[in-house]
């Protein structure tokens, strides 16, 4: 690492970037070998040492107390007293140091936010301010975009330029090829543990990902045109409020029909998850009708939904995709557990489930050390996979999947895909709800455009990803034209979504 | 917080050594059948071929005991609940403790006075709960176990209450409490329905059920339908319960005509579970239906539809609601099975030889017990049996202790606390005797997720 510099680390999930990262912050011992800093070798204790060494670790899941301020969690681990004896918290030192850094690199926070009401964006800052206090020379930042949203990655990303012109050295580590690209100064490629390879930036994404997996990877998604049939899912002037009594579905109207792709674009946070809860009986809707294949489904369970051959891929596999304690085997009936062969009244099958497990496994090539092991020991792709194996395995009229591949390396992202639109090509009608719009531009065979609650637009999967951005911001083509304002069309090229700067996604998501 | 956990890295890491320890178990057991251990064998072998040389397979043996496993955190739970139930027999003794004012000059008198008193009072424990060398005929040989099975049965009972809600993500802090209302409508039922032998023993065991059952019911649907907290609920159902135990005693029909104190009419024969081992052993058919109630849960856990809805509502609601499992609808079952069982217990009490008439302390400690019994035994159904069985000792052997020895009966009750705090808390027995962390940390959670 130089200083200055923007290292990307590049590989798929439990190639071992992450275990990398955690031996440099101290949080494991390395087994053999050792790390250099200022050409001295350095042995790590822990996250103590670490820090008193000038490196500094964004983790993936933030390490954040949600329900103190902004300037509590910057304090917290390293907290200013006054008062002698007495112990009282210098919560006034420790907001100026927030202000301080927070202007310093131009990152702005409010000091006495809680945590809590903020978007995942500005948590993420806080963690990196936080870092920052602690005068660190190295930043590892482990998968920072996962949970951001275009406008949220884009923010980042200049943010990281801004530390970089300030001296300060970074690590990357993620499996996006989008934004290595975009902001690295070398990638060094991680697969299976060991150093494959080094790239520069102005390497082609092709290469990049035929190095990740070690193989060529096609990033683009092959398919036919589409042959729609009849209409299956039919949504109209539905309305559902979040879980804050907030609207969040306001009047939305959609057609998929069988054997079609319908892609719904968006900035997370404008009601794609409350829209698809309501198709799956989660969430009640208000008002409106949801009818799949003839029969009103409003107000159906959940279980009758599924009965009914609709197929559900949640977008936050760990939370509602999976059972992480439960072996691969239990994942994939998890929602079929109590249908013929795998239970027959009250007793369950398990020779049954063991049978199908070793099918579906070998089907959709997750790579667990068994059927017995535990979802949870798995990479987030291969979790994923077992998802779409579970929902795929059994006979479908309306396939529903929600960010199928967040999260996901390229090689299970080139699966998914295909198996998706395989079972596009029997005659499913699928629904795709991604905020990647690289995704949906790939799937999708007719893309609607989901902003504030309401579809604001659906085109076809040729549109320009400039007008579809400007549709994910809330400006329609004939506004755009109208007004010209020169904030909305001076936007970024590098994001997959061109948003504006005055984005939804911040306070939508709030 | 995938990131902290050494596991998450490298998946293959596990099932390798479990691979290694099937083996191992195939070899130094040969008893163990074929087909089990070819069951492990294979699935594993094919995703690593044996390359990296493999230790001996002492040296595996070893790694595995010191390893902190259930067993061998269990084990040496015991032991260090001992060691310091010893030291507390020593300092509560006074002769004894009059030893130690003079141990620099006598350290034998101490040393000799300590160890007298702690093996009587051990050696008393264990010849009150399992075999008694001077005991005489048929008899007074099995006396001592016909007594932990007696203490043992309602144990099981309560334990496998609070496991089983355990494991759908409940805590039943209320088996007491479903065990009173299953002891005083299964005591009702005894006395006041006229009915043939049989019968009549089966309408107050189900009577039992039913108390339990219901009192189970209400936080259950309190929980499904406003989110009300089990703990908070079954914590106050226990109190109500109790008061109305004591109430119900003494009110015109109940309460025995013979009498002046709180105690109700006895419960008739016909209703009386049989006697297993002659009349002059307490064992009594509790024991059995024990068992079956044992085997019953575990179909249930891992054979059954609805146990398979129930874990998974237990280890991830969200994604069980996804899957279309009704998340309320289970959460009322749980504690409706939960409360069955408890109830079952309670009936224990008083259709088995411990009483026959309801007092205010019929019910005993059964239900808080219970608790203790289900984290001892790891919260799965024959670990509870185990668990139960031990406590049963505990109590059997506690008894002759107090009158043989003259060590008292809380002794007993404290080597519980200790032991259930030392399994509960398997980092610190680790620490004591430096295990490896092998699979502490499962066990820690598996413990904490109630919460």
């Amino acid at each position: 690492m130089e200083p200055g510099e923007i290292h990307a680390l590049l590989g798929e999930n439990g190639a071992g970037k992450s275990t990398l990262m955690n031996v440099l912050y101290g949080l494991y011992q390395p087994d053999e070998g050792e790390i250099l800093v200022d050409d001295k070798p350095l042995k790590l204790k822990g996250p103590s040492d670490a820090i008193a060494a000038g490196i500094g670790m964004v983790h993936q899941h933030f390490m954040l107390v949600p329900v103190f301020t902004v300037a509590e969690n910057i304090m917290l681990g390293a907290e200013q007293v006054k008062g002698g004896l007495a112990g009282f918290l210098d919560r006034r030192r420790a907001r100026r140091e927030v202000t301080e850094v927070s202007e310093r690199y131009n990152l702005r926070v409010d000091p006495d936010a809680v945590i809590e009401d903020l978007p995942v964006g500005i948590q993420q800052r806080v963690e990196i301010v936080k870092a920052l206090t602690r005068d660190v020379d190295l930043l590892i930042l482990d998968e920072p975009t996962a949970v951001l949203t275009p406008q949220e990655t884009e923010e980042l990303l200049t943010v990281m330029r801004a530390l970089k012109a300030a001296g300060k050295s970074i690590v990357f580590i993620t499996h996006k090829l989008g934004e290595v690209k975009a902001i690295a100064d070398r990638i060094t490629v991680i697969r299976r543990g060991k150093t494959v390879g080094t790239a520069s930036p102005t390497a082609s994404r092709d290469e990049l990902a035929a190095l990740m997996v070690g193989r060529s990877v096609r990033l683009t998604v092959d398919k036919q045109p589409a042959t729609p049939g009849r209409p299956m899912l039919e949504v109209s002037g539905l309305v559902v409020d979040d879980d804050r009594q907030v609207r969040a579905v306001d009047g939305v109207d959609l057609t998929v029909h069988a054997g079609e792709v319908l892609g719904v674009a968006g900035v997370q946070g404008n009601g794609q998850t409350e829209l698809i809860e309501a198709i799956m009986g989660l969430r009640p809707a208000l008002a409106g009708s949801i009818s799949l294949d003839g029969d009103q489904i409003h107000g159906w369970s959940t279980k009758k939904v599924l009965r009914a051959g609709v197929g559900y891929v949640p977008e936050d596999r760990s939370v509602d995709g999976l059972v992480k304690e439960f072996s691969v085997a239990e994942n994939l009936v998890l929602d079929i557990y109590d249908r013929p062969p795998f239970g027959k009244g009250l007793s369950l099958k398990p020779d049954a489930i063991a049978k199908s497990a070793k099918e579906r496994i070998e089907q959709f090539d997750v790579r667990t050390p068994s059927a017995d092991a535990a979802v949870g020991t798995l990479s987030g792709g291969n979790q994923q996979k077992v998802i779409v194996a579970r929902e795929l395995s059994r006979p479908l009229k309306l396939f529903i999947a929600a960010q199928p591949t967040r999260g996901v390396d390229v090689g299970s992202i080139e699966f998914i895909h295909s198996r998706v639109i395989r079972e596009r090509d029997v005659g499913t009608a699928v629904m795709v709800v991604s905020s990647e719009l690289d995704e949906v531009l790939g799937l999708a065979d007719r893309i609607a455009v989901m902003y504030r609650g309401r579809i604001i637009g659906i085109v076809g999967p040729d549109t320009p990803r400039e007008e579809i951005g400007l549709l994910m911001a809330g400006i329609t083509p004939d506004a755009a034209e109208g007004a010209a304002t020169p904030g909305a069309t001076a936007a970024p090229g590098d994001g997959p979504a061109a948003a504006a700067p005055e984005g939804p996604g911040s306070e939508d998501e709030a | 917080m995938s990131n902290p956990n050494p596991g998450s890295g490298s998946p293959e890491k596990e099932p390798a050594t479990k691979a290694q320890e099937a083996r191992r178990e195939a070899r130094a057991n040969p008893t163990v059948p074929a087909g089990d251990s070819g069951r492990a064998v294979p699935a594993t072998a094919t995703t690593r071929p044996a390359a990296e040389p493999r230790p001996s397979l002492g040296r595996l043996f070893l790694d595995n005991l010191w390893a902190a496993n259930t067993v061998t955190v269990t084990v040496l739970a015991l032991l260090l609940a001992m060691v310091i139930g010893a030291i507390l027999i020593i300092v509560s003794d006074p002769e004894v403790l009059a030893t130690y004012s003079y141990i620099t000059a006598r350290p034998a008198d101490a040393i000799n006075a300590s160890w007298a008193v702690v093996s009587e009072a051990y050696a008393n424990l264990f010849k009150g709960a399992v075999f008694d060398p001077e005991a005489v005929g048929f008899t007074a040989a099995l006396s001592p176990i016909s007594e932990t099975l007696t203490y043992t049965a309602p144990l099981v009972f309560t334990g496998l209450s609070v496991a089983l809600a355990f494991r759908g993500g409940l805590f039943n802090i209320g088996a007491q409490g479903q065990a009173t209302m299953g002891v005083i409508l299964a005591a009702v039922a005894g006395f006041a329905l006229p009915l043939p032998p049989a019968l009549h023993l089966l309408v107050a065991l189900l009577a039992g059920a039913i108390g339990g059952a219901i009192w189970g019911f209400i936080p259950g649907i309190l929980k499904a339908r406003t989110g009300a907290h089990e703990v908070i609920n079954t914590i106050m159902l226990n109190y109500i319960a109790v008061y109305f135990l004591s109430w119900i005693i003494i009110q015109n029909g109940v309460q025995n005509p013979g009498r002046a104190d709180a105690i109700s009419k006895p419960v008739d024969a016909s209703a009386q579970l049989p006697r297993l081992l002659g009349a002059d052993l307490r064992v009594h058919g509790g024991i059995l239906l024990a068992v079956l109630a044992t085997w019953f849960v575990a179909w249930l856990l891992n054979r059954s539809t609805l146990g398979f809805e129930l874990r998974a509502v237990g280890a991830n609601p969200d994604a069980a609601r996804t899957a279309g499992i009704s998340v309320t609808r289970t959460y009322v079952l749980i504690m409706v099975i939960a409360g069955l069982l408890a109830g079952l217990g309670g009936a224990n009490q008083v259709l088995g030889t411990t009483a026959d008439a309801l007092t205010p302390q019929v019910v005993a400690q059964i239900g808080f017990d219970g608790i203790l019994v289900a984290l001892l035994g790891r919260v799965k159904p024959w670990g509870v049996l185990l668990a139960a069985l031990l406590f049963g000792a505990l109590q059997a052997g506690g008894n002759r202790m107090q009158s043989y020895a003259g060590i008292s009966l809380e002794l007993v009750t404290v080597l519980q606390a200790l032991i259930v705090i030392f399994i509960a808390a398997p980092a610190l027995v680790k620490a004591i005797f430096q295990l490896r962390a092998a699979r502490a940390a499962r066990l820690q959670t598996s413990l904490a997720k109630g919460w």
